[in-house]
């Protein structure tokens, strides 16, 4: 089974998005630090998995910056046998439907089996990419995937949805799939892991190299970003210390009650 | 000018939350135009008086046993089906499992401008124009328009909008279309398990009481659980909480975990690290309960104790009780 994980560079979780003085219309990213997308963390996992007890190749994607190597060599560390970087440095803008249909090619083009990815970038939380790549090659889709049983030709799938209730699908592959974290426990790269990686294909495509045209892609972009802001700072709260805690408790109930009017 | 709002059934219940979207929806038009409503289920049509009175002028449906449950792709051509037949100006469903799946991949299907999760929206003549979305969970907000023609879809995230009482008279209607055949033969969803409680989900909780490493074990949460039991909330975590292993993922609240948005959030023994803020700080009224007088969460509490919790909390849930009593 050949398995494609596509995944993504993504600011660290603890990092501070800035957005520029000048238009307030573009976010300064250049000098966060970044990191693998901790939901494509378990799709690599499961795909390292279904491999070991299947068989195949495992190959993780990116349609992304340069710099996004780093995150295809973490995969490849982790145990993915070849990386492939889609680069998207000539699309100043992109969208989810641009990068489905980059990611729809490649996987045809490889002669995917599977598609994993994790449920959703932890950047614009969009959850879009996964279910659109689906759509586009007419494949079926489940997301937030927290368990995943495979046989040649068909899928057992259990996905949590609201107030605590699990959905159990049947899935005919191939399919896509979004990894949730109860999915599994990704492993750690070891050194010789991370030796290894550096010795691994990873080869750099452009959209061209793929038979994609630009400006058709661009076409995709059917949204615009007018500005950024700053969720709005809340007032200074009111600080209870140094009373007993019963007092406390009791004082910030009323408050509750009479003030903010919640309860 | 039309907007076609997707109201979402659950176990033959439709969801309160669009109910909001239906508001949102009545906001757009202005009288420039009417709001329709579309319900897939096996007893839609019992369904459509449900939303009697919210602001749709009509209310179609699709009934059939097979639309009991979720069924991705049956859904998803029923849809792209019914869009092609009204052909509105747009689709707005709410942010859910359901309609953020579904309403996506309908967009991929149409090649339509999507929009997920929005907070706000901005309206002309009529039309949905964009809107207003968090990013990396909350710690910026984009504003967005929709820059081609053709059908925008978009979804609202719960608890952002109030539905809203409108007066006005509804018509009810099947809408004619065939119901593929194959479309259960690549997916088919065969089974819903009930969990454990049957308590709101964070995500759209009204109330939420949170636990942070504080708490010191998985048995500890057990003061949370008894204090939500009587203010009617649901129980959440902090990553530090869930990596910790006092509580599990789906209660995790944060960029990693959920975005929760409810009119109360209760935090306790959180610290309040960045990915935390990031997804909680919408939340209408924050309290917060920590002995470090320091602690980054104090910064954004409407009402803080710096006290312990295990003192606190019990203290809480007692007063409580005694006042949702009365």
């Amino acid at each position: 089974m050949r398995i494609i994980v596509c995944i993504k560079q993504t600011p660290d979780t603890e990092a501070q998005i800035r957005i520029s003085d000048i238009g307030k219309s573009m976010l300064l990213l250049q000098d966060v630090k970044t990191i693998l997308n901790p939901y494509d963390e378990f799709a690599i996992e499961e795909a390292l998995r279904i491999k070991e007890k299947m068989g195949g190749e495992v190959i993780v994607a990116t349609f992304g910056p340069d710099s996004a190597k780093e995150q295809l060599l973490r995969g490849l560390a982790m145990g993915a046998d070849r990386g492939i970087l889609v680069a998207s440095t000539s699309f100043p803008q992109t969208s989810s439907l641009l990068t489905a249909t980059v990611l729809a090619q490649l996987v045809t083009q490889e002669q995917g089996d599977l598609v994993l990815c994790g449920k959703q970038g932890i950047d614009e939380d969009n959850m879009e990419v996964g279910v659109m790549l689906a759509e586009l090659l007419g494949w079926p889709h489940v997301n937030a995937v927290t368990q995943l049983t495979l046989t040649d030709t068909s899928a057992h799938v259990e996905r949590e949805v609201e107030g605590g209730q699990t959905e159990v699908y049947r899935v005919q592959l191939p399919s896509v799939f979004g990894a949730h974290k109860s999915l599994n426990t990704p492993r750690y790269a070891s050194l010789p892991g991370i030796m290894k990686a550096k010795k691994k294909p990873l080869d750099t495509k452009t959209v061209s190299d793929m038979g994609l045209e630009e400006a058709q892609l661009k076409n995709l972009v059917q949204v615009r970003v007018d500005h950024y802001e700053y969720p709005p700072k809340k007032p200074a709260g009111k600080l209870f210390k140094g009373a007993s805690t019963e007092s406390m408790v009791t004082e910030v109930l009323e408050l509750l009650r009479t003030e903010a009017k919640v309860i | 000018m039309k907007i076609l709002v997707f109201l979402e059934q659950r176990d033959n219940l439709l969801k309160k939350s669009s109910l909001e979207a239906l508001g949102v929806a009545h906001r757009i038009v202005q009288g420039h135009g009417s709001v329709e409503a579309l319900i897939l289920g096996e007893q839609a049509q019992a369904l459509c008086e449900q939303a009697q009175g919210f602001g749709a002028t009509t209310c179609h449906y699709v009934q059939a046993p097979s639309l009991r449950h979720y069924q991705p792709l049956l859904y998803k051509e029923i849809l792209v089906q019914a869009i092609k037949q009204l052909q509105p100006d747009s689709v707005l469903g709410m942010t859910t499992p359901l309609s953020r799946d579904l309403l996506t991949r309908c967009a991929a299907a149409l090649k339509a401008p999507l929009l997920t999760d929005l907070v706000d929206i901005t309206a002309q003549e009529g039309r949905l124009m964009g809107g207003k979305k968090p990013l990396y969970a909350g710690k910026v907000l984009a504003t967005l328009t929709y820059e081609t023609q053709g059908v925008k879809i978009a979804t609202l995230r719960p608890n952002s909008f109030a539905a809203e009482k409108i007066p006005g008279t509804m018509t009810i209607q099947a809408l004619p279309l065939e119901l593929p055949s194959t479309a259960m033969e690549k997916i088919e969803l065969t089974e819903v398990r009930k969990g454990k409680s049957q308590k709101a989900d964070l995500t759209e909780a009204a109330r939420i009481i949170s636990g942070g490493r504080a708490l010191a074990s998985a048995d500890n949460f057990a003061i949370l659980h008894r204090c939500a039991e009587v203010l009617g909330a649901t129980v959440g975590a902090s990553r530090a909480a869930v990596d910790a292993g006092y509580a599990t993922h789906d209660m995790q609240v944060g960029q990693t975990g959920k975005t929760v948005n409810p009119t109360l959030y209760i935090a306790c023994g959180i610290s309040g690290a960045i990915q935390h803020l990031a997804g909680m700080r919408t939340s209408k009224i924050i309290v917060a309960i920590n002995k470090d007088p320091e602690a980054p969460i104090f910064s954004i509490a409407d009402y803080g104790i710096v006290a312990d919790l295990f003192e606190a909390v019990p203290l809480l849930t007692e007063k409580l009780q005694g006042i949702l009593k009365e």
